[in-house]
């Protein structure tokens, strides 16, 4: 650990000309960061930018008809909004889920996301509403960004698509229709403070007892928070019923690959995925 | 690596300056800079709230927080809450209903404590779970709970019954 310079930036284009060239860590809450550094699994890089300061990443609000969330934006923050209530209510109940109040109120969003783990409990919400995520950095004149899906974000465990040198400045995902549910379920002995064993959104639309737009999480049951494509499809355009519901435990079943670890065997949280999704189906079909 | 950086923020009401390392946490700061060791180091790794402080009118781990992000903020210790005319409600509730026991814990359930109930003012008065879910990022091995869910519903009722901030 050689640290030859720290920085508090306080917009977003002076924080991504310190981060050019890429052998810098990126500070915000440290509450992923403080751990991995103490216990030596991970190292600082000779600059530190703390993006604390950066008030143009903080809020939540809409823009272009779409929800657009800062990514210093912190857990307690999203529990306490009146516009997620209202429009993203699955986001909400994962935020309630999360760590203590002491960790929420350090925790930021996008944190929780570059960290990249496949137990990451704000993962599972926003892969259900379809989020994207905004990435900038330097090009050496301006400014520049790109959005990525979230779908598309994780690598592995620990991993993304994320390149040294880039900030992630917002999630931003759909307003949501009439007919939209969501729910959100996370296995642990306790209700918080519990990294989950197994957790599970769902989204959907349900007409005329049909279900469409079908969406499906699930965290720790795979090396990357999952989206679930095969339970998806085997749900999509289905009467939701006793034969599609037992379908989707099965799919479900099939296509997650946990690990046995300290929290939990790979048995138990496959039974778990499938208990999850029954349980799930159930509130979408008494909704 | 012998970088230092300088940092000013509101200690306790007072203007405090310091030359921190950028890696040292706000516990390591508090207890070697200031002696200010109400604080504890129990677990380091945020699960047990010993170390909880005020940071913008919002509790934190400071054994999690880096001391150089206290930069232009304003933090509220422990250290901070008696006053000349003695302890806090909070504090002599503890005391009143025997919550405390080897006290390790206490100045960060105390902190958090007090958050809890300040979050709450002017909402529907806090129930014995609700206060329960509050604290649950604070490790007590003593007490058993009861009678830390006793003090703080005790400044509850009392906030309710004279409609005033009591904490
Ligand atoms: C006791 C405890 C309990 C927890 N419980 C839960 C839980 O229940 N559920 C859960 O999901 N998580 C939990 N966590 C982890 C959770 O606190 C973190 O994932 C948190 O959200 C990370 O945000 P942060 O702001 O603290 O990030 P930091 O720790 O500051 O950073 C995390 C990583 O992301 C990078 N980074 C941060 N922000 C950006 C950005 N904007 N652009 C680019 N890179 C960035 C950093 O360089 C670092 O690699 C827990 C942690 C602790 C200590
Ligand atoms: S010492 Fe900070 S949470 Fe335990
Ligand atoms: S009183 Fe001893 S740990 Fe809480």
């Amino acid at each position: 650990m050689n640290i030859e310079s720290y920085n508090a930036p306080d917009s977003i284009a002076e924080a991504a000309q310190l981060l050019q060239g890429g052998n810098a860590t990126v500070v915000a809450g440290g509450t992923d960061l403080t751990p991995q550094t103490e216990s030596g699994v991970r190292q600082f890089a000779a600059t530190l930018v703390n993006i604390q300061r950066i008030d143009e990443m903080r809020g939540i609000g809409v823009m272009n008809g779409r929800i657009r969330i800062g990514g210093l934006t912190t857990v307690t923050d999203i529990l306490e909004s009146k516009l997620l209530a209202d429009e993203a209510p699955v986001l909400v109940d994962a935020a309630d889920r999360f760590a203590s109040s002491q960790i929420r109120n350090a925790s930021s969003l996008a944190g929780n996301l570059c960290n990249a783990s496949p137990a990451g409990d704000m993962c599972i919400p926003l892969l259900v509403l379809d989020a994207e995520v905004e990435l900038a950095c330097w090009d050496g004149e301006s400014i520049s960004t790109r959005k990525v899906s979230l779908e598309r974000f994780f690598t592995g465990p620990g991993k993304s698509v994320m390149v040294a040198g880039e900030l992630m400045t917002a999630i931003e995902f759909p307003r949501c229709a009439n007919r939209f549910v969501a729910a959100f379920l996370k296995s642990g002995p306790r209700p918080a403070l519990e990294i989950s064993t197994v957790s599970m959104g769902l989204s959907c639309s349900l007409t005329d007892g049909v279900i469409s737009n079908v969406r499906v999480a699930i965290g720790a049951v795979a090396p990357t928070p999952l989206r679930a494509k095969r339970t998806e499809a085997a749900l999509e355009g289905k009467v939701l019923n006793e034969a599609t519901i037992q379908l989707a435990v099965e799919t479900a079943g099939e296509e997650v690959s946990p690990i046995d670890d300290v929290r939990a065997s790979a048995w138990y949280r496959k039974h778990l995925t499938g208990v999850y999704i029954r349980r799930l189906l159930n509130h979408v079909n008494g909704s | 690596m012998s970088m230092e950086v300088e940092i000013n923020f509101s200690l306790n009401g007072i203007a405090t300056q310091a030359h921190v390392p950028p890696t040292m946490t706000t516990l390591a700061m508090l207890r070697e800079k200031f002696d200010l060791t109400g604080g504890k180091l129990a677990c380091g790794e945020g699960e047990c709230g010993a170390c909880t402080v005020l940071i913008d009118d919002r509790t934190i781990n400071a054994c999690l927080m880096f001391a150089v992000d206290c930069d232009g903020r304003e933090m509220q210790t422990i250290e901070g809450l008696a006053s000349a005319s003695g302890l806090a409600v909070m504090q002599q509730a503890f005391v009143d209903h025997g919550a405390i026991q080897c006290g390790y814990c206490m100045p960060g359930m105390i902190m958090q404590a007090k958050y809890l109930v300040e979050q709450n003012s002017g909402q529907q008065a806090l129930t014995r779970d609700d206060i329960a879910r509050g604290l649950e990022g604070n490790v007590c091995r003593c007490s058993g709970y009861t009678k830390v869910v006793d003090a703080v519903a005790a400044v509850v009722l009392e906030e309710n019954q004279t409609g005033e901030r009591a904490s």
